[in-house]
């Protein structure tokens, strides 16, 4: 059986790969389904869901179509949260790579260094850093990513360690493979399945930093995101709760579809490494 | 018979301060023949492989020479020795497939494309008789019998035709019926290739069997060697006899005697 059918024969992966898929289909079609600027005033203020056909979600205070927003901000949400956790990815692989192998000094103050970056809380940092440098897109995911890759570094040593000890690196050893390409074709295909599970939490931690930051007013302004809709909606939260309930809920929805996801990604290669041992 | 390689004073400590893994060992490996080399763990048995293979971790240190005059120059790991370990399970890689893992050795020492290697990665399959080759190509190591997989090991060392194979405690991970397959094919191996073989074992009663000659190790110094007629009938050392005492078969009496009612 493929890890792909494996992973589609939990019920978490199925209801997670579903609700990522759809999520993705209107991140990537929202320009279709809604044409022009998500941030144009469209109609009228503050009209409720399902009272006007044209405007299927209602409008917030500045009669800015509330579906636009949603699909425009499920694409900024994707798309900050897979590009912060893929960069926090390859960095902490680097670094886990390089101190699982280097070992002695080298070790030691990467891990140190990781320690540091443990230590503080991740999203205390990306605040911190979106502020003193401003805020543009690439500047969000690169705060997120720092508060992130620590993780990951740390597991991809372990791994580094535990797999280099093998018969198998010893046989690639005596069949003369070359350090660098035992290390990328023996070694790191091993270490990757537990830190691959890993990066689904990791994507869904950086969704939740993304749209707090853009509630704090620390996204980039000139998109839709679903942070800044709720921060928007807050003043209003007695007479229109909608304009805060509907993105709040968008948000719920990602972060459980990738935790899903996550949770049968990890049992299908959890499945794979039982199968191996 | 000419000498392949021959080991003078050759020490191994492992850190400072240890005991030493390997004592002062003299011992000389003629071209072509199949030498076995006979101890209980801790012997040194294993520490002599991975020195000559050059597998002894950073901390050990190395006295005394390793001379390779069949070679002429420093063995190069995969084209002048192969080696196969104790534990197939662990020593193929389980996200690689077989084929990829046998046609590694040919395509770097033979210079081969990866089409050729595949292609004689397949042969070696039939040589070491595992059942449809093409199929098992594509297999993982799991998806294999703990036998297949030690013959697939073997595959994968002897791809780039090397001069000499060295078997660390090989079979001592399977059962016997396949420990005396295993030893079959080694020895036919060895045999139509010309290969030097390095047979190490703590079963004196297996490595007798096919082996030409013996060295028997303890507490990290050479005991005794010789032939292996010589040497289970003429014991030189007290250990030698004492090991080849203690072979066990079903008419040895029991360890542990049966309690009576």
């Amino acid at each position: 059986m493929s890890r792909l059918q494996r992973l589609l024969s939990t019920p978490e992966g199925v209801t997670g790969l579903a609700i990522l898929l759809v999520l993705l289909s209107a991140g990537l079609l929202a320009p279709i389904l809604s044409p022009g600027d998500p941030l144009k005033i469209a109609g009228h203020a503050l009209l409720t869901p399902f009272s006007d056909p044209a405007f299927p979600l209602g409008t917030d205070r500045l009669g800015r179509d509330v579906l636009a927003g949603l699909l425009y901000g499920a694409r900024t949400s994707l798309a900050v949260g897979l590009a912060a956790a893929f960069s926090a990815m390859v960095l902490g692989l680097c670094v886990g790579m390089a101190a699982g192998f280097a070992g002695g000094l080298v070790d030691e103050a990467l891990m140190r260094v990781v320690d540091a970056f443990q230590i503080v809380p991740a999203f205390l940092l990306a605040l911190a850093f979106v502020s003193t440098i401003g805020v543009s897109t690439p500047v969000v995911v690169l705060a997120i990513a720092l508060g992130t890759w620590a993780d990951p570094a740390r597991l991809t040593r372990a791994q580094v360690l535990a797999i280099r000890e093998q018969d198998y690196v010893a046989s690639a050893r005596v069949i003369g493979m070359h350090p660098a390409e035992i290390a990328f074709r023996e070694i790191l295909p091993n270490a990757l399945p537990p830190v691959l599970a890993l990066s689904a939490t990791i994507v869904a931690g950086a969704i939740l930093t993304e749209a707090a930051l853009s509630f704090l007013g620390l996204g980039n302004p000139n998109i839709a995101t679903w942070g800044s809709m709720i921060a928007e909606g807050r003043s209003v939260l007695r007479s229109a709760s909608y304009l805060s309930v509907i993105p709040g809920a968008a948000l719920a929805i990602t972060v459980l579809g990738v935790h899903l996801f996550s949770e049968g990604l990890g049992k299908a290669l959890g499945d794979d490494d039982a199968r191996a041992a | 018979m000419s000498i392949f390689c021959s080991l003078r004073q050759l020490s191994v400590t492992y850190g400072r301060g240890a005991a030493a893994a390997l004592d002062g060992v003299d011992l000389d490996i003629a071209a072509g023949e199949r030498l076995a080399i006979i101890g209980e763990s801790g012997s040194g048995k294993s520490t002599l492989a991975r020195a000559l293979a050059g597998l002894l971790p950073d901390g050990a240190t190395v006295g005394g020479e390793m001379l390779w005059p069949g070679l002429g120059h420093p063995p190069r790991p995969g084209r002048d020795f192969g080696f196969v370990f104790q534990d197939p399970g662990s020593s193929l890689n389980p996200v690689l497939t077989i084929g990829e893992q046998i046609a590694e050795g040919a395509r770097r020492h033979l210079g081969l494309g990866w089409k050729q290697a595949y292609i004689r990665a397949e042969e070696l399959l039939g040589r070491v008789r595992i059942p449809q080759p093409d199929k098992a190509m594509r297999a993982f190591p799991h998806q294999l019998s703990g036998g297949q997989r030690q013959r697939v090991a073997i595959a994968a060392a002897i791809a780039a035709r090397p001069a000499l194979l060295i078997a660390d405690e090989a079979t001592s991970a399977l059962d016997v019926v396949v420990q005396a397959e295993i030893v079959r094919l080694l020895d036919g191996l060895v045999r139509e290739d010309g290969m030097t073989l390095l047979f190490i074992t703590h079963d004196i009663a297996l490595a007798s069997g096919f082996v030409d000659r013996i060295a028997v190790f303890c507490n990290a110094r050479l005991v005794e060697a010789g032939p292996v007629r010589s040497v289970l009938s003429a014991p030189k050392s007290d250990y030698t006899a004492a090991l080849i005492a203690s072979h066990r078969d079903l008419a040895t009496p029991p360890l542990i005697a049966e309690m009576l009612p």
